[in-house]
């Protein structure tokens, strides 16, 4: 393990947290001050996790940048952060999204906006702490603690039915997190006393109890990612939330959930995630074949992507619990693939689905519908912005050159190795995500100018432009030279097929 | 060297975006001259490359040129292997390409005309054009210039998305935002088999390079598979298989075939460059370049052969009874691109690639003629409306001629030796299937001149149909449009007779194509020939010729001599009439099968599934069940809850810098 010679992680982690205090403090009454505390608090943090990357050893499975107090001695519960290849990418994804968050809402608030600002700002701690926790405890205290800043977006700056969706919301993830919460301790039992989510790793377990936890953990992560058939929350909360929000909870929270089960299902629990194998791969691929005809009909844009995003998560968990079957039919070679092209999905997905989210708030913002019927034309009035709808709305369609298409083809091509029917199965995305996405295009962007109210748009500003341009550039690199982030993750995810195999 | 294959492509990729980005600062001009220009350059350098390869000052290229990720040793690559095959394809295109951006100066000059009123998109609608044609000019080098499948597959969708932008061009068409739709929907359905072809690829041969693939298949071509319960099937077989499929949706064979009558909708110069003359023959080039492949598997030809026999019969028919002349055009190109599969289908992949070639020209020339007369005929394309143009438009009358021989099959015309080689080689060969597809190929001769020379006459001869304010304004297109039109008709009649020799029956393509000595038709038939002048006197005393003359003189009866007749054999077969004008049912069956089934089906998971059954009876259920949960949240919600979740939030933070800071 590398000791950090300063607290980095700390540093992401507390720095949003204070600042998200300090502009509550501020208040609404010195609004633009707190704007200003909370924009530069988001920048700083990014600027920060900016030295994880260049910090980073590639080559090596070993935690980074670690950190480790002693929190609640009498339990055995420490203070213990660190990060591998796994959960580096991901903490980058959440300052970066932030920011990003931060610049789109400029100004946009007029409800309370210190809270909403303060909100954002905790999140990002809160999440880098998901991401970066080792100890089993501080894990389940962040991933429960997030909840409530996102319960907060919807319930307060929310559409006309965000009480439905956010208590929806808080009951389905808090009822998937208690359960965990039990196979924690119970862990901490068998690791002896140990709540180090490492040590979790290699314990040996008979098969029922591993039954038991994967079950335990299924249900805490299947909800977040979401996994059908526990996924109808999601579409609610993403119309309801606002548009920071939903970029948020699409973007980083989901993502969540595919981070559970890499960092708990597999290393904790091979055995049971082997025997229960069929099960996710049913899933994931109903996942993608169901929701994707679903995502098809839908008549509200962010309804569409919210769908959209249970589908392109399909392609995580596939490519997760895809690898037994690998194994099974090569021998091994084939399910780092299968591991990499999940992971690369979950970096990806956070990309596109913050752009598409981020352009139908452009959207709304100017005609406050949603409704897919309202427009039409779109293009004829806004023509840079629809180059970016089009660019986006195409990288979620999977298109080469775009992130999109990196980690399906990845996962895709690892499942052929398993059997070629999940590959079937898997790729009918090329043509259901392109039908439902440019259908969409179609509909919203083409055609004759709908109504006067399309008439009357105005092409994206210059914050717009920014937020957009820098997620293209995102979408662009990753999806023309992936090879950076797969070399970062390689070394941590063969370690992890290793404590798999060493399971069996 | 590969610097300057690096130029080839990265030069029209940069003409694109320039015109694309900077379009409002540069202007027209500037647009048209940034895209032609790079066009222009990756011509010359391209033919330079040809010359060379040729002359053998130049050897084959075979190289990396970045490596897009590695994992678990598996390299993703994007690299360029450059032969003779290669060569050839980037001439064709890029001369093709520049011909249709000179053309396009014309063709575009008043497109803002065709944008609403106070339309933003159409201010700088003629700057995109071009950017999008440089940028499909970029892309299709990459398809053809591909050493592995990674990138085919890259380069495979990116000429889909131009194609898919380029057909919506003008958006504000309800009809070009459907076909666009549907043109990018059928190639992904393609796509599909193009993808699990490289997921079979990576698992039995291990890498995704071209010559270790080919190398790897070699080494045990016999390995099988298993795929529906217990049967076994050959890998080959079924990669192959798989592979043709993706072939079939950008090349439009049967059933894939449904979305390039559509893509009409775009503007003809792109009808000329993608849907004509290069992208539509991707699919061959693919299955030309896998020949070391498809040797393995007589199976996966004898499926080729058998598809592409039919789409060149029974496209071809459609043909005769449309009235759209693009559309004419367009299911002429359907019925050619199914020759050449027929071609690749019976081993003969050269002849294929040769009919490839001549068709790019002649069948650009065509279409490229046909939007002259469209421009002419301010825009209207329906043959009724039409007639007698050859008073008014005699460059596009006579390059038109040309054009339309060529597709027939004129002897010595360079359509005759590819179509002619094409024809013996099914013949000759003995694979299951080509006792269908011989038929089917030589009727569709007569079927060819027929719809050829319909157009023909419709359009040049005969009395003018069109309306009085449209007949006063009839004349020649500009020399910006004439000129292409010219320079196309030049090979359009000599490259057959130059290049018969080394392409099909000499050793042009010795190292790029692989052919089994027993499935060799070519070689067999190049026992007996003897210079092109031999192979025109040959044709001579062969059937097609006078298929051929027989469909001329058929479409002089009917449409010159006696025009009063077409309306009478309509009446009289009209079963069999209305069969083909609704091709076969096919649009009806995707339409009104597949996407309304799929939609029924989303509507029904949506409503019933997931609305009742788990938000319903499951999550209602349950909060129900736990409603005082519920209860208590309604009651905190009214102000105070946030408040708490703050508390909570606070409190945890001071707790935990209470510990790690403060509690050594």
């Amino acid at each position: 393990m590398l000791e950090s010679s300063w607290p980095l992680l700390s540093l992401l982690i507390w720095l949003p947290i204070l600042g998200g205090v300090v502009v509550l403090a501020l208040g609404d009454d010195r609004e633009e001050l707190g704007r200003i505390v909370a924009l530069g608090t988001a920048a700083l943090t990014f600027l920060f996790s900016l030295g994880l990357i260049t910090g980073f050893q590639s080559g090596t499975a070993a935690m980074q940048f670690v950190e480790l107090r002693s929190w609640v001695e009498a339990l055995n519960v420490n203070y213990h952060v660190g990060v591998d290849g796994i959960s580096m990418p991901l903490v980058v994804l959440t300052t970066f999204s932030t920011l990003l968050v931060m610049i789109a809402s400029w100004r946009r608030v007029t409800v309370k906006p210190a809270m909403f600002q303060a909100c954002f700002l905790m999140l990002n701690g809160i999440m880098v702490g998901v991401f970066s926790a080792l100890d089993a405890i501080l894990f389940y205290v962040f991933f429960e603690v997030m909840l409530v800043p996102m319960f907060l977006l919807i319930g307060i700056w929310g559409g006309a039915n965000r009480i439905y969706a956010t208590i929806k919301f808080f009951l389905y993830t808090f009822i998937g997190s208690v359960m965990m919460l039990v196979a924690l301790v119970y862990l901490q039992f068998q690791a002896g006393g140990s709540f180090h989510i490492l040590d979790f790793y290699g314990l040996d377990l008979p098969l029922n109890a591993q039954i038991w936890l994967f079950l335990a953990f299924l249900l805490a992560f299947a909800i977040k990612v979401p996994m059908w058939p526990v996924h109808t929350w999601l579409p609610d909360a993403h119309v309801q939330a606002p548009t920071g929000g939903s970029v948020i909870l699409a973007a980083i929270m989901l993502k969540i959930g595919g981070y559970g089960f890499v960092r708990f299902s597999l290393p904790v629990v091979p055995e049971a995630s082997m025997t229960l194998d069929w099960l996710m791969i049913a899933l994931s691929l109903i996942a993608v074949v169901y929701i994707g005809l679903v995502a098809m009909m839908q008549q509200d844009m962010k309804k569409l992507i919210a769908y959209s995003s249970i589908a392109h998560m399909g392609f995580v968990t596939l490519g997760f619990f895809v690898i037994f079957a690998i194994a099974d039919r090569t021998g091994g070679s084939g399910m780092l693939l299968a591991l990499e092209g999940g992971m690369v999905q979950m970096i990806s997905h956070g990309f596109i689905s913050a752009a598409m989210f981020l352009c139908v708030g452009v959207l709304y913002d100017r005609m406050h519908t949603r409704e897919i019927a309202d427009y039409g034309g779109v293009a004829h009035r806004m023509p840079v912005f629809a180059g970016f709808f089009v660019l986006f709305a195409m990288a979620n369609a999977g298109l080469p050159g775009t992130s999109g298409f990196v980690g399906e083809f990845m996962v895709i091509l690892a499942a052929f190795q398993a059997n070629f029917w999940y590959a079937f199965a898997a790729a009918t995305t090329l043509i259901l995500g392109a039908a439902y996405t440019l259908w969409m295009v179609r509909r919203v962007m083409y055609g004759e100018v709908a109504n006067d109210e399309v008439a009357k748009l105005e092409d994206v500003d210059r914050r717009e432009l920014t937020v957009l341009a820098v997620l293209a550039a995102a979408v662009l690199w990753l999806g023309l030279y992936p090879a950076p982030l797969i070399e970062i993750m390689e070394p941590s995810l063969e370690n992890l097929l290793e404590i798999v195999a060493a399971g069996l | 060297m590969k610097t300057i294959y690096l130029l080839i492509v990265l030069f029209p990729l940069v003409g694109a975006l320039v015109a694309g980005l900077c379009g409002a600062r540069i202007g027209r001009e500037g647009a048209h001259w940034v895209t032609s220009l790079s066009v222009g350059i990756s011509f010359v350098l391209s033919l330079i490359v040809l010359i060379g390869l040729i002359a053998g000052w130049v050897q084959p290229f075979n190289d990396t040129v970045y490596t897009w990720m590695v994992s678990e040793g598996i390299r993703f690559e994007i690299g360029f292997l450059v032969d003779n095959l290669s060569a050839m394809m980037m001439t064709v295109v890029t001369f093709v390409a520049l011909m249709v951006h000179i053309y396009t100066i014309g063709y575009m000059s008043h497109d803002e005309e065709n944008w609403p009123a106070g339309s933003l998109a159409g201010v700088n609608s003629y700057q995109r054009f071009f950017s999008y044609i440089a940028l499909f000019t970029f892309a299709m080098l990459m398809l053809v210039m591909a050493n592995n499948f990674l990138q085919l597959f890259f380069a495979w969708e990116a000429v889909g998305l131009v194609s898919y932008l380029l057909i919506g061009f003008w958006f504000n068409r309800p009809t070009a935002v459907f076909a666009n739709l549907k043109a990018f929907l059928v190639n992904r359905g393609g796509d599909f088999g193009l993808l699990l072809g490289i997921g079979a690829v990576l698992l039995y041969f291990g890498s995704l390079d071209y010559v270790e693939v080919f190398a790897a298949a070699e080494a045990d071509p016999d390995r099988t598979m298993s795929i529906f319960g217990g049967a076994e099937w050959k890998v080959v077989t079924v990669a192959g298989i798989l592979l043709f499929i993706g072939a079939m949706g950008k090349s439009a064979q049967a059933p894939l075939h449904v979305w390039l009558p559509d893509s009409m909708e775009g503007p003809t110069p792109i009808s000329a460059l993608i849907h004509a003359a290069t992208m539509v023959t991707a699919g061959i080039f693919l299955v030309a370049r896998m020949s070391p492949l498809y040797e393995l598997s007589e199976v996966a030809l004898s499926f080729i052969l058998v598809i592409g026999a039919f789409t060149a019969f029974f496209m071809g028919l459609i043909g005769l009874v449309q009235n759209d002349i693009k559309r004419v055009v367009a299911y002429s190109t359907l019925s050619q691109l199914g020759y050449m599969v027929v071609a690749l289908g019976v081993s003969a992949y050269a002849a294929g690639v040769f009919h490839l070639m001549t068709h790019a020209f002649f069948k650009a020339l065509l279409f490229l003629g046909a939007g002259s007369v469209i421009i002419a005929m301010h825009h209207k394309q329906d043959m009724r409306e039409m007639g007698g143009l050859k008073a008014y438009m005699p460059v596009t009358y006579w390059t038109m001629l040309i054009g339309t021989l060529a597709l027939i099959g004129f002897p010595g015309f360079s359509g005759f030796f590819s179509k002619d080689a094409i024809i013996e080689a099914v013949h000759a060969s003995d694979r299951a299937g080509a006792g269908f597809a011989y038929p089917m190929v030589l009727l569709g001769v007569f079927v060819t001149a027929l719809y050829s020379f319909r157009l023909f006459f419709m359009v040049f001869h005969g009395e003018g149909r069109m309306d009085h304010h449209t007949r006063e304004h009839l004349q020649e297109s500009p020399r910006v449009v004439t000129v292409p039109l010219i320079l196309l008709a030049v090979p359009s009649v000599l490259i057959g007779l130059f290049t018969i020799g080394p392409m099909v029956f000499g050793g042009y393509f010795d190292g790029a194509i692989f052919v089994h000595r027993a499935n060799d038709v070519l070689a067999h038939l190049g026992q007996d020939y003897s210079g092109p002048f031999g192979f025109i006197a040959h044709g001579f005393v062969t059937l097609p010729l006078y298929l051929a003359a027989a469909g001329v003189f058929t479409a002089w009866f009917l449409y010159l001599k006696r025009p009063d007749l077409p309306a009478v054999i309509q009446s009289r077969l009209r079963p069999l009439h209305a069969v083909l004008e609704n091709k076969y049912g096919f649009d009806a069956f995707y339409i009104k099968g597949i996407a309304g089934g799929s939609r029924a089906l989303g509507g029904f998971f949506s409503r019933v599934t997931d609305a009742r059954l788990i938000d319903g009876v499951l999550v209602n259920g349950t909060a129900h069940s736990i409603g005082w949960v519920a209860g208590v949240l309604r009651r905190l919600q009214t102000g105070y809850l946030y408040h708490y979740a703050f508390a909570m939030i606070i409190g945890l933070v001071v707790m935990l810098t209470w510990f790690v800071f403060g509690a050594r």
